[in-house]
This record gives C-alpha cells, structure tokens and sequence, in this order.
C-alpha cells in the first residue's frame, strides 16, 4: 500500500499545518506541528490523553488560537489569532462553512427541537429558506437514522442518540471536512456502536475529509486510510493503519496500544 | 502655585462636615449590623426549628419586614410609635429599623447556609450522640459560615448604602451632611457628587474583600470537588 | 391614639393616585434596567478590553453608592448639562441605571451558567456572535432569570418610597402630604403600608408560582 500521506498526486492538501505551535500559558500543546491531509482522506488520530490530538481539531475549526506556523483549510488561512475565519481576498465575506465538528459532550442546544437543532444554522448561516433548511434536516435526520425524534427534545433523547443527531447537525452544513473529536467517549458503551455505525456509513459514502480522535482502535483500524500517533505535542508516528495499528514498528506507540488493550 | 484662601477654607469646612456625617453612618451600620447578626440568627435558628408556633413566628417576621420598605419602617418608628407612648432616639430608630429590615434578609441567608450542610452530616451527629449546642458550634456553624459570609458580606455593603435613609429622620449622618453643606454652600451637584464618592470608598473595599474571599472559597470548594471526581 | 376608619378611608383615593405614580415608575425603571443589564451583561463578555473595563467599573460604582445620592446627583446634574425632564422622568432614570448594574450581576451569573460547550458549538456552526447570543445564549440564559428579575421588581417597587426626596408625587409622598396636612400620621402611613404589602406579597406569590411551574 503506497504511503498516502507522500504521494505526489496530492500536491495541494485540503488541510494543510505548518510548524504550528501552540502554547497553554507555560504549557506547550501543540510543538512544531507539520500536517498534510489530501481531500477525501481518512485520518484517525490516536495517543495517550493530553497529546494534544483534540487541540489538533479545534486548531483546524478555529476555535483555539496559536503562537507560531500557519494552518490552512481548503485554500483559506486560519488566522492565528481570530474566532472566526474568512476567505482570503474578502474583509466581511461570509464566514467559510467547510470544516464541520462534532464533539465529546454532543453540545446540543437544550432549547431547540432536534430539528431545530439541525436547521438553525443552515437557515442562519447559510441564508437558505425555511424549506431548503427543513428538506436538509430530513435528509440528515433519515441518514442517522432519527427521522422519527424531529420534534423531541435532546433531553428526551438517549447520550447515543444526542450525539447521533450532533452530526447530522454538522453535516446539515454540507462541509468538506468533518472533525470528530472523541465522539463516543461519553457514551455508556452500549450506546457506543450506533454512534460508529453512523460515523462508518459517512465515511463509505461521502467522499469527505475526515478526522477523527478516538481511543477505539478497531474502528480505527476499520474506516481510517490513514493513523497518527501523536504524543507530546508532536506527531510521532504516521502511516496506514497496518502500519501503526498491526504491526507498529514505533516503541512508544507499542507500548500506548497495549496500554488501550489491557483496558 | 496660588491658593485662594477663602477655596482652602470652604474646601477644610467641607472635609469637616463630611467627615464627622461619615462617622455617623459608620456608627450606624456598625450598630445595626449587630442587631443584624444577632436577629438573623435567632430568626433562622426559629424557621429550623421543630416547634410550628416558633416557625410560623419566624415566618411572618421575615414576610412583613421584606414586604415593606426601609424607609417605610423608619418612618413607621419615628412618627407612630411615638402616638402610642414609645419615643425611641433617631438613633435607635435608625439602628433599630435598618437592624430589623436587615436581620429579615440575613435571616434567609443563614438559614440557606444552615440547610446547606447535608442532612447526611446531621444524621452523622445524631450517631455521635453530640448534644446539639455542641454540634451546632464544632460542626454545623463551621462549615455553613464559608456559605454565609459572602451574601453577608455584600448585605453589609447594601446596610451602609441604605444608611443614607437615616437623613430623612433628621440624623446627621454623611447624606444629611451634604444637604446641610447645599443649604449653607449651594452648589448642589458638586456636593451630592462628592457624597457620592464618599460612599463609594466607604462600600467598595468592603465589596472587593468579599469579591476576593468568595474567589478563594470557590476555587477551594472547585478543587475538593475535583479531587472528589478523580478519586 | 386610636385608629380613625373613616378618616382611612376618606384617604385611600388620594393614596391610590400615588400608588399608580409609583406602579407606572417601577414599570418604566424595571424595562430600563433590564435592558441596561443585559447590554452591561454582554459588554462584560465583549472582546474589546474597553468595553469589559467601562462595564465592571459602572457595575462597581453603581452598586457601591446609595439609590438616595444618585438621584440628588441626578436630579441636580442633569439640568446642567441641559436636560430638563420631569421629576418622574428623572426618578425612572435613577432607579433604572441603579437597579440596572444589579440586573447586570444576575444577567452575567446566568450568561455564565451556559455551558462552554454551547459557545464552541455555535461556533463550530459558524453562527456569528448575534445569532450566538439571540437564539442559542440569551434563550437558555433568560429562563433561570425570570425569579431573579421578579424580586429585583419587587425590590424596586419597595424603594420607590425614596423618589419623594426628589419630589415626585408617589405613593410616599402623598401620605407624607396627607399626614402634613392634617398632623395624622397614623392612618396614612398605616394604609400606605398595606397598600405596599397588598401589591408586593401577592407579586412576590405570583413569581413563585412561575419558579416552581419552569422547575416542573
């Protein structure tokens, strides 16, 4: 299997890190960070907890700020010091809606209706009209699998189902990168497979980027194209999920993948 | 640099004035807040208690000194009580009056703080067999004061504010200053804004020294809870 | 002394005027404070340092001088630097900008009981900081509010007493006439004080019943 990351064909990354740093006051998250991810990959990003892999994903989002490098998505910078980004060229263009997240605590809107959820920033942010916003939130609805829940509230909803409709929220948004960060870490474990299984079927039928942080190595193993081991801060090892995963030639990441087994 | 001496003195005469009207309030809001502390913890200790009659006298204290106004109840004191023979000092009315108006809000918030600690602890204390002073004092009041004296705090800071009320029942306290200062100087909104200021450096660091203990308290409290949840 | 029934009665329409003065005050005060709180409330959780600073240091001010002073500051400064309004007016003003630094507290305790993650939500959703206030902050904010904002109108309706050092015609002020008057002090303090209690008790019940309806 050819390294997917060195591959010449892919010469203009869709998500692109270089040498980001990252500090948390005296703390160093994120230590000289190089990253290249083609459009359509799938990339799992693993580690022990504190390696800064969620810092990873809210750098790309926007949503953390950093000290030194450039991050770009899609062919727009990610400011360094911003909430929010804007294509470059434009002063108060609208904001780019390409990079969609789903996080550990879902985040629904306790006051919304699950569809409400799903259609407040497609008919906000987006401007389409109420139809428009509603035909989408059926369809992302239909795709997880929760078109029956559209007039509940999250509270009447299962962790499982929460965070199921968290990302047909995110995907609403029709984005061409999605982040999912420990998406099932706060789900009981029974709840947990209806959440991959969804997360699975996005990623064979949507030609998206993904990237995911998780600390479930046989989905990892199952829908990645591509693994990174990141500790400290630094990305240590990267290649297939064979690679890292199967036959991990790296000590450190030996020793983090029996650490995940034993528990 | 030139002064012109007769500014020097009006400015002295001023400081003068207010100054002795500052230490009238400071009087006041020292005295009050006695029959605050004292009168709220009865009054809570009352709405705690098992007997009925004394909770629903507790009960109807509070109701009626929080439905009616400070300046209400002051006035009440000072002009009615007199037609029925009592004639109190506009002293004691003032100190009595704030007191009271006050005690009734204290009450609730140490009565929130008592009920705060769990009855888990109280069921502890049964076991132990304490006699409940004894409890009361080395176990129940220790850890209700962290949650008391924040909201007492800040009730102090609304005490000293609300002592400006005590001018409209002829005490020369730092309001009443002023409005002597305006009838003898004119010059209304230069003096009122001095007053003003006054106050403010009377209340404020009062305010920030409980701004900065609920911080610690808080902060504190945060990590046990932490520590709670690791271990 | 004893109680003279008829000469009570006899009072209550003028009291009743006053009382209405004092209702349409506290009504106008209320509305000024909310809205001045809540626009306190956000600047302290503005971007801008200026903002943040300018906020916190009228909170302080505010909140750390009495009601009583503000408005003789009020009701003399403002005709100097060329506003004119009614007494009235000027007693809406000062109990509004008063009690608006109080509201302010209370806006920014609830602001800061979303959570974290509603922030970063929107965000993720790209939503720009209007849209993240109006629909997704302000909306879960508000409802733990409503108590809180029903006994600061309950406050506010018990100080109004104190507008009658700047002369406006409330409730206070007309049994202090009355009782000038007709050296009976008695009686319309008497009723004025159950004229108090008789709006604020069933106030203060009304807001209980919305607490405990929304913890249901």
């Amino acid at each position: 299997m050819p390294d997917l990351a060195q591959s010449p064909a892919l010469a203009s990354p869709q998500i692109s890190l270089k040498g980001v740093v990252k500090n948390f006051g005296a703390h160093r998250v994120i230590d000289h960070l190089d990253l290249s991810i083609p459009q359509g990959q799938k990339v799992a990003l693993i580690g022990p907890s504190g390696s800064g892999k969620s810092t990873v994903l809210r750098l790309i989002k926007g949503l953390e700020t950093y000290q030194q490098g450039s991050i770009e998505v899609a062919g727009a910078s990610v400011p360094a010091r911003s909430s929010s980004w804007r294509l470059p060229g434009t002063k108060k263009a609208p904001v780019v809606h390409r990079v969609g997240m789903v996080f550990q605590q879902f985040n629904l809107f306790p006051h919304l209706t699950v569809q409400e959820n799903i259609t407040e920033a497609p008919f906000r942010v987006l401007k389409l009209s109420r139809e428009e916003a509603l035909e989408r939130a059926h369809q992302y609805l239909g795709l997880v699998g929760l078109s029956h829940k559209a007039d509940a509230y999250p509270a009447q909803l299962s962790g499982g189902q929460q965070q199921r409709v968290a990302i047909a929220r995110a995907l609403a948004m029709r984005p061409q990168v999605m982040l999912f960060d420990e998406v099932t870490s706060a789900l009981d474990p029974e709840l947990v497979g209806e959440v991959l299984a969804v997360i699975r079927a996005i990623a064979h039928e949507q030609q998206m980027t993904m990237l995911l942080v998780t600390h479930e190595m046989k989905f990892a193993q199952d829908i990645a194209d591509r693994v990174l081991f990141m500790e400290a801060g630094k990305i240590v090892a990267d290649g297939t999920p064979e690679q890292i995963l199967v036959n991990p030639d790296n000590e450190r990441t030996r020793r983090f993948l029996n650490l995940v087994e034993k528990r | 640099m030139f002064f012109d001496p007769t500014a020097v003195e009006t400015a002295r005469f001023i400081a003068r004035q207010l100054a002795n009207g500052a230490l009238v309030t400071l009087q006041i809001t020292f005295f009050a807040q006695l029959i605050v502390v004292s009168m709220s913890f009865v009054i809570a200790l009352m709405r705690l208690s098992p007997w009925r009659v004394l909770r629903w006298i507790a009960t109807v204290y509070v109701e009626i000194l929080r439905g009616i106004s400070a300046l209400v109840l002051l006035f009440y004191l000072f002009f009615i009580l007199p037609l029925f023979g009592i004639s109190l000092s506009p002293m004691t009315t003032g100190v009595l009056g704030l007191g009271l108006t006050f005690s009734a809000y204290g009450s609730e918030i140490v009565r929130s703080a008592l009920s705060n600690v769990s009855r888990g602890q109280r069921d502890a204390l049964q076991a132990l067999d304490f006699d409940s002073i004894t409890a009361f004092r080395r176990i129940v009041l220790p850890q209700a004061l962290p949650f008391m004296l924040p909201p007492m705090g800040n009730q102090l800071v609304e005490l000293l504010k609300t002592t400006s009320l005590v001018s409209l029942i002829t005490l020369s306290d730092l309001t009443f200053s002023g409005g002597q200062l305006i009838t003898t100087l004119g010059q209304q909104t230069l003096i009122w804004s001095i007053v003003l200021v006054c106050y403010f450096v009377m209340a404020w660091p009062m305010s920030w020294l409980v701004k900065r203990y609920e911080r610690r308290v808080t902060s504190w409290r945060r990590s046990v809870a932490a520590e709670g949840a690791a271990s | 002394m004893n109680f003279d029934y008829a000469f009570a009665w006899s009072i209550v329409p003028d009291l009743f005027q006053g009382l209405l003065v004092t209702v349409q005050v506290v009504v106008l005060g209320f509305l000024l404070a909310v809205l001045l709180g809540l626009l306190l409330a956000i600047a302290q959780r503005s971007r801008l340092c200026v903002l943040r600073r300018l906020s916190s240091g009228y909170l302080s001010f505010f909140r750390n001088t009495p009601l009583m002073v503000q408005l003789y500051v009020l009701f003399f400064a403002l005709p100097l630097v060329g506003i004119t309004l009614p007494a009235v007016s000027t007693g809406v003003i000062g109990l509004g900008l008063y009690y608006g630094s109080y509201i302010a507290e209370a806006f920014r305790g609830a602001i800061d009981g979303v959570p974290a993650g509603q922030w970063e939500a929107a965000r993720a959703l790209d939503f720009d900081s209007a849209t993240t206030w109006q629909r997704i902050i302000l909306p879960q904010a508000l409802k733990p509010m409503l108590p809180v904002l029903g006994n600061y109108l309950i406050g506010m309706f018990k100080e109004t007493p104190l507008l009658a050092v700047i002369s406006i015609p409330e409730l206070f002020q007309a049994a202090k006439q009355i009782a000038g008057m007709t050296y009976r002090y008695n009686e319309p303090y008497t009723v004025m004080a159950l004229m108090f209690l008789a709006i604020s008790v069933p106030t203060s019940l009304l807001f209980k019943y919305f607490e405990r309806r929304s913890h249901a």
